[in-house]
């Protein structure tokens, strides 16, 4: 019994051994985590004992920074913003999120936590937008002050928001389907969920210009994949089936992007239907190198994530900051994916 | 009661009539979304839906080994994305062979099958419990090892044709079905050959039917179970590889959820969740009537919300008719 025990023991350690070993390898973002976590905490046993009075001297501020999560490359772009912004300012961030964008529950714990370690201020990108209002009002009362980015929250208590207009940026998308489409045809959309502000934006934006301007084109579907690579592929080619005359496809994030790509690519009818993507990632690009779809709408990820950090030491600060801080948005294709302007917003 | 370990094995008798209720039920759906949609019922739809059923049925294929012990893998979501994971650090990190790759996934899906398996034989954890744990470790581990950024094989052409291609196709020029539909119906027939002919699935029954009787009667009960969940998490593996090839990238966040979608088509398919019987074949039955379903309801436009409703009844209705189907002999 004992050394059965003892196997299991083995093997498990093995296991974590070649896991860790094999991780090293991989990536060094691991090591960066672990030494933020715990200069946080140094940090926030030294934020109890003092009397916030305001002058920080000596001790760097800590800004919690809680993103929808690791489903989409996007958040990694987000993540060198804050970085960047954390180093100038010299201030202490995590940068956590939940491995999915469905997760709404376990944001909202992330947030709880974050919120008992008694931040300078928190940045937060909500997954449902109204469910978060509860624990913002919490932070209000205790002076700590929020700062939204990418997904704004329902409510003013956010003294900024760092975020692309996403029914400005949905709407060009729409313009541009348009155009290459001819201006007539059946059109459908993946999005990635209904409940998060992005979501909501990304699809009103792109269906309200189309039933507005472009009357001769139909929006024959709108269906929501939660994100997931192989969910909004089968689910694409679902939908391709139902409309065999269908001549546009809109993927509203990277995950539904890559989903509606698939599902061309798979059906063969990458000359018959225009695809438009949302946001970047190694296969987006590719695709549009290659012209297998159309384009896409980028984002600022990096941008996002430094305006957002930046407000939130200035608010911590007791400084002014603007309302609403629009990040923007660039359209590229095969003509400009590459180019020295784009090259920094369209990660990898 | 005799031999139940008996009965279970044999691919006729009562079970027959549940096979039948759950294949006439496939039949009647197909039949009405057909009806409802010309769409439904055209050549590349229905490779389509047979795609889309692989990874999942690989999965209930292999999960339904532990089921029939009576025991239960909520890790099999996770794991198969852990295989994902291992298997896109060796071909795409380490530049190891696509073959070595492959087998590395199949290795770390068996592996954590096994040590699952340990921790219920040996620890005497309940498998609910055990591979609750599990799931959450190979979840974490994804995350760690891939650095939370998603692994892909651009660099290793033959990766993705490891689902995507069709050797079928090149055999048969007109018949381009998808390797993973292949693969899927392959280990689909080898798992109810290792279920109905070997000894692991006859002391796999035995396991399931009366553990205390089949460990008195001198077999080692818990080398068996270490194997079947094993055997389990060698179908991770498959699975994570097939799923990898196809989206030609490991995607270390996703997976959980997985494995509720697999039990879901074991249930569906008749076997019972206190273990002693169930087939193969009624398990790829169960997962084809969920991928029907999802499929048509998707054609029809049907709202998203309303389509996990639905399925979570007809889960619901093929276990009460199997517990009448129990009740009744």
């Amino acid at each position: 019994m004992k050394n059965v025990k003892r196997l299991i023991a083995l093997l498990a350690g093995m296991m974590l051994l070649v896991s860790l070993l094999v991780g090293c390898g991989g990536s060094g973002n691991k090591n960066q985590q672990d030494n933020n976590t715990d200069k946080n905490q140094q940090g926030t046993t030294g934020d109890n004992n003092q009397q916030n009075t305001g002058d920080n001297a000596g001790k760097k501020l800590y800004i919690p920074v809680i993103s929808k999560g690791f489903q989409h490359q996007f958040w990694q772009a987000v993540k060198m913003g804050a970085e960047k912004a954390a180093q100038e300012f010299d201030v202490e961030i995590t940068f956590e999120g939940p491995e999915s964008e469905a997760q709404v529950d376990k944001q909202i714990e992330m947030l709880e936590a974050a919120l008992s370690k008694n931040p300078d201020a928190i940045c937060l990108a909500a997954l449902d937008s109204k469910a978060v209002i509860p624990y913002l009002e919490q932070a209000k009362e205790r002076g700590i002050p929020v700062v939204g980015f990418d997904s704004g929250v329902d409510s003013d208590i956010p003294v900024a928001t760092a975020a692309t207009d996403n029914k400005a940026a949905a709407a060009a998308a729409a313009d541009k389907m348009a155009e290459l489409i001819g201006g007539e045809g059946e059109v459908a959309v993946i999005v990635h969920d209904q409940t998060s502000i992005t979501g909501v934006d990304r699809r009103d934006g792109f269906v309200n210009q189309i039933k507005e301007k472009y009357p001769n084109i139909k929006i024959v579907d709108i269906q929501y994949g939660g994100g997931d690579h192989l969910k909004s592929t089968d689910l694409a080619k679902a939908i391709i089936q139902a409309h065999p005359n269908l001549k546009g496809f809109f993927g509203a994030n990277e995950g539904s992007a890559v989903g509606v790509l698939n599902a061309v690519v798979e059906l063969g009818k990458e000359k018959d239907i225009v695809v438009i993507g949302y946001d970047a990632g190694k296969q987006l690009k590719d695709a549009v190198r290659e012209g297998t779809i159309a384009g896409a709408i980028s984002q600022d990820p990096v941008a996002i994530g430094y305006e957002a950090v930046k407000a939130a030491v200035m608010a911590a600060k007791g400084e002014k900051v603007e309302q609403l801080i629009d990040t923007g948005f660039h359209w590229y294709d095969k003509s400009n994916v590459d180019s020295e302007e784009l090259k920094p917003l369209l990660y990898d | 009661m005799g031999n139940k370990g008996a009965k279970g094995r044999s691919l006729i008798r009562s079970d027959a009539t549940q096979k039948l209720l759950a294949f006439g039920s496939l039949i009647v759906l197909i039949i009405v979304f057909s009806l409802a949609s010309p769409n439904f019922f055209k050549f590349s739809n229905i490779v389509s839906i047979v795609l889309s059923t692989a990874v999942n049925g690989v999965l209930a294929v292999g999960v339904t080994f532990v089921i029939i012990t009576g025991g239960i893998d909520l890790s099999i979501g996770t794991t198969m994305t852990f295989a994902s994971v291992i298997a896109g650090v060796l071909i795409s990190f380490w530049k190891a062979p696509v073959l070595v790759g492959v087998l590395g996934g199949l290795a770390a899906g068996a592996l954590v099958g096994m040590i699952s398996g340990s921790v219920i034989a040996k620890m005497k954890l309940p498998p609910f419990i055990a591979t609750l744990g599990m799931m959450m470790i190979t979840k974490g581990l994804s995350l760690v090892i891939s650095g939370t950024k998603p692994i892909y094989f651009n660099d290793a052409k033959a990766y993705s044709r490891i689902a995507m291609g069709s050797v079928l196709g090149d055999i048969l020029p007109g018949f381009n079905i998808p390797n993973a539909v292949v693969i899927f119906l392959l280990m689909s027939v080898l798992a109810s050959l290792i279920l109905t002919k070997t000894s692991l699935g006859r002391y796999n029954f035995a396991l399931g039917s009366n553990e205390e009787a089949t460990r008195l009667s001198g077999i080692n009960v818990d080398k068996w179970k270490i194997a079947i969940y094993a055997l389990s998490g060698l179908f991770c593996g498959i699975a994570g590889i097939l799923m990898s090839s196809r989206l030609n990238s490991a995607q270390p966040a996703l997976g959980q959820g997985y494995e509720l979608e697999a039990i879901a088509a074991v249930v569906i398919g008749g076997t019972s969740l206190n273990g002693g019987e169930g087939t193969i074949l009624g398990t790829v039955i169960g997962a084809f009537i969920m991928s029907v379903l999802t499929n048509g309801l998707r054609i029809l436009s049907v709202k998203q919300e309303w389509q996990t409703v639905v399925i979570g009844i007809v889960v619901i209705f093929a276990v009460y008719a199997d517990l009448l189907r129990r009740r009744n002999k």
